[in-house]
């Protein structure tokens, strides 16, 4: 059992650099800075079409210390595991592979390919950080999206529940699989500690909330996330080699403490605004529906 | 070993001659020329190459690393970051999976990688056909990629280890591209080089470049329209002056293409250039055309000169970059009155890719001759030899036609609509 | 002299702080400290420090008292909502 980082023991050396163009109070640079500091030097990412493209820099100019290549939108996992291939081949196979993408290049068109990785157990750690939708072109929906937001392409707001990539991944019976949140940084980094030490395929799911996609004040990021933990929109667990369990303010939940109501988290955000109440009814109820079968499963023990 | 020393024994006794078919010829080539990663997705008739090269695997006789992905996205994509990477890399696709790469052509084009990829020429659906054309291939030519085609298992060969000294050579990837069935499934003598000899005539890859976490930079990220300074203050290019970078080493590919093949005649005994001529010297009518086709007109041209018909055939083996100056001259050369451009594509709503180019580079270095479009072998209709025959002596007829009159429709070469 | 000078083949970016130029000018608002309050600065202890922890852009420092880059805040106001004691309070750039 690993000693958790604290605040004093979390590394001062930054690898993503100031200045770059992420929105204020961009929940994904929070987790981004975090995640590459665990991750370390010896990292290679690679980062398909998404707000990571551009946070990343427009050439010639790159905001980061670790190498990146580039990669189509469909095609991180692909493109992970060519880099991987040919580091093994090269000798170089110390280098820790990393995709890094968006959850419209995950759950969307990224899914054939990361599927793919998945089941040949490519060696590489898969990021998906969820902002739920398509913000780097303007907002528009993504599977990722929950039921009832709005968007540039469900402007009556979307009317079918979110997709649930980590359990997708699960049924793909990778070694290790975490969600993690900025909110929770040191937890985060920790997990991206521990991916870093695995074999074999491992996903990162990231609930990144999105000040000009989501609708709130870019200072209520950090606890936007907060929000979304603790009234079961978003579950932080760890599946390794198989074995469920919660973390953190999940784990409080499943022994007992009471899960806040969704409605709060919902109203919070003007991408819900307007929204019926059968739909905050819909989305309680399929929190509480998933809360349900985590408890069937076991997982609450 | 020098490649001084290699011409003094020009043909080594290393080498070997085996019966092939022009999908084990390609594998058989991988195999001596240290590719490092192989990433590739089955799809007739190009499976055979992927099940051969996974054998050599098996047994030892390369070693590899294979990815053996869902999709040829993925196995294009698995080439370009491994090539990116510093690797030598390998695939094979045609028809519909080719076609499913398309944006990832022009991605490997633009990342300027040394990728080359086999292609056994099929029909594209819609409807579905798993047999010969060459309309999946042609259909890429706009993407960046260099372009050899085949005439037989011998130079499928040779062009996948000459297609690595080129591609390694301008930055720029490569396809080698041979009838799907006619040939790939077809078994003929081929002599496979002598493996010391290939790896003397491959040079180490070296990547241009860096994915180095001691150098950490990003690779094809946005760019901008205008060239921007960079934090050194020196002025980077804009889109427009990188793409312009892949146009100039396309331009530069000719001359890489006849070097290349110039020493693999040195080492190999078999020299491979940009056309090649057959019976061209004093033709009054050229049959121009890529791939087996311009192998089995040999027989109709034969027929026709016995008759007293004056053909000849150029078969064009670079199509992309596409030799304009080259063929012009070529054509010139023979003197004759016109050409027939007999090929298994079209561009749909005009006529054949490669009578177009010609026509283009005829009438930009002023060879005032006439050319026919001939569209055959669509979806594997057989082309026979008869066929043949019978559509270059029509075209043969116009060459004593007043000048003017010599224009012709687009023929569809035995087509019973 | 044109771009050719720069010597890549295709678009290879290297690292620099300030890739999308003084991101500073973006905010309306600054994050300022009441070091009379802030546990680190009372107390003359490395402690606390979730101002430098969440910033997104990573512009506050680990130092005893935290200190914000102005040429590069973005005045998002993440540090003054998670500072525990309500160290933090974003001021107006007009100020």
């Amino acid at each position: 059992m690993t000693v958790k980082t604290t605040t004093l023991t979390l590394p001062e050396e930054e690898f993503a650099l100031q200045g770059n163009r992420a929105c204020m109070g961009c929940g994904l640079s929070i987790a981004y800075r975090h995640g590459l500091k665990a991750l370390g030097k010896k990292t290679i990412l690679t980062v398909p079409a998404s707000c990571l493209t551009v946070l990343q820099g427009m050439y010639p100019v790159s905001s980061m210390l670790v190498p990146c290549l580039n990669t189509a939108f469909e095609t991180t996992a692909a493109s992970a595991s060519g880099i991987k291939a040919a580091l093994r081949a090269l000798g170089k196979d110390d280098i820790t592979v990393v995709g890094w993408a968006g959850d419209g290049g995950t759950s969307d068109i990224g899914i054939q390919a990361l599927s793919g990785a998945a089941e040949r157990n490519t060696d590489f750690i898969y990021v998906c950080y969820d902002n739920e939708g398509y913000m780097n072109t303007g907002t528009q929906r993504s599977g990722s999206t929950p039921l009832g937001a709005v968007t540039t392409t469900t402007l009556m707001g979307k009317t079918e529940h979110k997709k649930d990539m980590p359990q997708i991944m699960a049924a793909h019976n990778v070694p290790y699989i975490a969600t993690v949140s900025p909110s929770y940084p040191l937890e985060l980094y920790d997990k991206f500690r521990f991916a870093k030490d695995v074999k074999g395929t491992r996903y990162i799911h990231i609930l990144v909330p999105c000040p000009p996609g989501w609708g709130f004040d870019p200072r209520y990021t950090v606890e936007m996330g907060e929000m979304a933990v603790k009234c079961g929109m978003f579950d932080l667990y760890e599946i390794i080699d198989g074995v469920f369990s919660f973390y953190g303010q999940s784990q409080r939940i499943a022994k007992g403490k009471k899960r806040e109501p969704v409605e709060p988290y919902i109203r919070a955000q003007s991408r819900f605004k307007g929204i019926p109440q059968e739909r905050i009814d819909s989305l309680q109820t399929w929190v509480d529906r998933k809360w349900a079968l985590y408890e069937q499963m076991g997982y609450c023990e | 070993m020098t490649s001084a020393t290699a011409s003094k024994n020009k043909k080594q006794t290393a080498s070997e001659t085996k019966i092939l078919t022009a999908n084990y010829a390609a594998a058989e080539a991988v195999k001596l020329c240290g590719v490092q990663v192989i990433s590739a997705y089955p799809i007739t008739p190009q499976t055979p190459v992927v099940e051969k090269l996974m054998e050599f695997v098996h047994d030892g006789s390369i070693k590899v690393e294979f990815v053996t992905v869902e999709s040829e996205h993925s196995a294009i994509t698995v080439c370009i970051s491994a090539s990116a990477v510093g690797a030598r890399v390998f695939t094979a696709s045609c028809a519909n999976g080719l076609a499913l790469m398309h944006e990832q052509l022009h991605w490997a084009a633009g990342s300027r990688l040394p990728i080359v990829m086999a292609i056994p020429n099929r029909a594209v659906a819609a409807p579905w056909n798993i047999l010969n054309d060459q309309q999946d291939s042609i259909s890429q030519r706009d993407t960046g990629w260099i372009q050899l085609y085949c005439r037989n298992s011998q130079e499928v060969m040779d062009s996948i280890i000459q297609a690595y000294r080129i591609a390694e050579d301008v930055m720029v990837p490569v396809m080698v591209c041979y009838d799907g069935y006619v040939l790939s499934h077809t078994h003929m003598p081929v002599e496979v080089p002598d493996p010391a000899a290939v790896k003397s005539y491959l040079p180490d890859y070296v990547p241009h470049t860096i994915l180095d976490p001691a150098d950490p930079r990003n690779i094809n990220p946005v760019t901008l329209a205008d060239p921007r300074l960079n934090a050194e203050n020196v002025l980077c290019h804009g889109y427009f002056e990188l793409r312009y970078l892949l146009q100039e080493a396309l331009l530069r590919t000719p001359e890489s293409v006849e070097k290349a093949g110039r020493e693999f005649g040195r080492l190999f005994g078999r020299e491979y250039g940009i056309l090649d001529h057959y019976r061209c010297d004093d033709a009054d009518l050229v049959m121009v055309s890529m791939g087996s086709l311009a192998s089995e007109a040999m027989d109709a041209v034969d027929r026709l000169r016995d008759e007293g018909k004056k053909i000849g055939i150029i078969h064009v083996r670079l199509y992309r970059p596409f030799p304009a100056e080259i063929i012009a001259g070529a054509v010139a050369e023979t003197g004759c009155r016109g050409v027939a451009v007999i090929e298994k594509d079209v561009s749909y709503g005009y006529e054949g890719a490669l009578c177009t180019d010609l026509k283009a580079a005829l009438f930009d270095y002023g060879v005032n001759v006439f050319a026919h479009s001939y569209i055959a072998g669509l979806g594997g209709r057989d082309v026979k030899s008869a066929e043949l025959y019978d559509a270059l002596s029509r075209s043969y007829e116009y060459c004593s036609k007043p000048e003017g009159s010599r224009r012709k429709d687009q023929e569809w070469l035995n087509c019973l609509i | 002299m044109g771009t050719r000078n720069c010597g890549h083949i295709t678009a290879s970016s290297s690292p620099a702080v300030g890739e999308a130029g003084r991101t500073g000018d973006w905010r309306v608002q600054h994050p300022q400290f009441d070091y009379a309050i802030c546990t680190p600065a009372k107390s003359g202890i490395p402690s606390c420090f979730r101002c430098w922890t969440f910033c997104p852009d990573a512009v506050i420092t680990k130092t005893v008292p935290p200190t914000v880059n102005l040429e590069y805040c973005k005045g998002c106001g993440i540090c003054s909502e998670v500072c525990p004691t309500g160290a933090i309070t974003m001021v107006s750039e007009e100020n």
